[in-house]
């Protein structure tokens, strides 16, 4: 009986699920793959129980099948998120996240002297630590850190 | 290297560095060799400078070429809201080569990527300052006969200190050995460090002045009281480290006292007179060493 009241985010037809966000993150990655500004029917959970964090997030959108290069940029505040493909209700595919090596315009720099912060310029990052996560200014040149990590 | 930027000296190979050292020793020769007649500069310092300004001044003149700018921020469309884009754009139009010193870290990459005219950074921010690099290798050449496997130590402000920072990347190509001695906040940042790891290159952190008899140059900073938040932790920590001539009485006979200049207390006065002090000498080659740089980037040299 208790599994029937359990709430369940609704299935979809054809789409990708985005499962193993750190609750935490839900808001930075919707704003990442600029969900917020697509017209496809989207439903999110968020602070579910999970096994690998304390409280995990999972995003369904429906009709939308991302590029690689789109999707590995969430990998820098959902490491461990994995997408799962839908075609017909059923999952066709499972795809991890994977960092890039270069990062363009998602992260703000850190420094407040560095020109991106000062001038509408396009950050651009190299990461230099895929483990420890170190981006590398293109401009000043100076570290970011995932304690430090900012969306702009 | 021609019509090359020249933002971070890591933009320069071992070989192009070696080029233009031994371009500048052709220039010390031979100061006035006026290969830049046809040329215009522009010089924008968005900050004020004195001792960069004039050596590239000095430079040009002695190149024959002739230079257009301004001197601080306070007398460019910049204080119109200019954004430094427009600046960049605007000058790339009327000047063969521009020398940019900026306050913002990153705006010499970033006005490079914007000007159809090559940029020489004379500073950018706490980031780097590759010419004075350049006079410093130029330098430790001259008075070490090389560049190779030598003991660098390198005190004071590591952490905002560029002059150090460019350094420590240029010399990391000649298998030197680093001593660091700064007190703890002003500890040489992260990102070198890791650099110098990935290289495998040794380094040692000191808090003190010591070991100095392992040095083959001993490279000086001025601690910035500009840096600090806190004048109270300034004046705890700008005595620490200064040099005093009793202190080289054991060290090699090569070794070398550098300094970016300007000193404030950092080096005792009674250092000046020690063989040992080339702090004057390394300003003069600046001018030799930019000649250098400029000729190579206009393809007259």
């Amino acid at each position: 009986m208790s599994k029937q009241k359990q709430l369940q985010v609704s299935a979809i037809e054809n789409g990708t699920v985005i499962d193993h966000i750190p609750a935490a993150s839900l808001f930075d990655v919707i704003s990442i793959l600029g969900l917020d500004h697509i017209s496809n029917l989207i439903t999110f959970g968020t602070n579910l129980d999970s096994h690998k964090f304390d409280k995990k997030a999972i995003i369904k959108v429906a009709d939308k099948f991302f590029e690689r290069d789109e999707i590995n940029k969430i990998s820098l505040v959902a490491p461990h998120a994995k997408l799962n493909i839908i075609r017909d209700y059923e999952v066709v595919e499972k795809r991890d996240v994977t960092i890039p090596d270069d990062v363009v315009g998602i992260v703000k720099c850190f420094n407040p002297k560095c020109v991106t912060n000062n001038e509408a310029i396009t950050t651009r990052f190299r990461v230099e630590d895929k483990v420890d996560l170190a981006l590398k200014c293109h401009y000043c040149e100076k570290i970011t850190t995932r304690d430090e990590l900012q969306m702009m | 290297m021609k019509n090359k930027s020249l933002v971070s000296i890591s933009d320069y190979s071992k070989e192009e560095i070696l080029h233009i050292l031994e371009l500048a020793a052709g220039f010390e020769a031979n100061p006035n060799q006026p290969l830049m007649r046809d040329k215009v500069v522009a010089s924008l310092f968005f900050e004020p400078s004195t001792r960069t300004r004039l050596s590239f001044d000095t430079a040009i003149n002695r190149l024959g070429a002739r230079v257009v700018g301004f001197t601080d921020a306070s007398s460019s469309s910049t204080t119109k809201g200019e954004t430094l884009k427009d600046t960049i754009k605007m000058v790339s139009n009327y000047a063969d080569m521009i020398v940019m010193r900026h306050p913002l870290e990153g705006s010499a990459r970033y006005a490079s990527e914007q000007a159809r005219v090559p940029i020489i950074n004379a500073g950018d921010g706490a980031n780097q300052h590759p010419t004075q690099t350049m006079l410093d290798l130029y330098s430790i050449q001259k008075t070490q006969g090389t560049l190779e496997n030598l003991t660098i130590f390198m005190v004071g402000d590591l952490k905002y200190g560029r002059t150090v920072h460019s350094l420590l990347m240029a010399l990391s190509l000649f298998n030197p050995t680093f001593y660091f001695v700064a007190p703890k906040e002003m500890s040489m940042p992260r990102e070198y460090k890791i650099f110098l790891k990935e290289k495998g290159i040794r380094y040692f952190e000191q808090f003190e002045m010591g070991n100095l008899e392992k040095a083959d140059i001993l490279y000086m900073t001025r601690v910035q009281k500009e840096r600090f938040s806190d004048p109270i932790e300034y004046e705890r920590v700008k005595n620490a480290y200064v040099l005093k001539n009793a202190m080289l009485a054991n060290t090699k006979d090569n070794l070398k006292v550098l300094h970016p200049l300007p000193r404030v207390n950092e080096i005792h006065p009674d250092v000046d007179a020690n063989p040992k002090a080339y702090y004057f000498q390394q300003a003069e080659n600046g001018v030799y060493t930019r000649m250098a740089i400029m000729s190579a980037i206009m393809g007259v040299k």
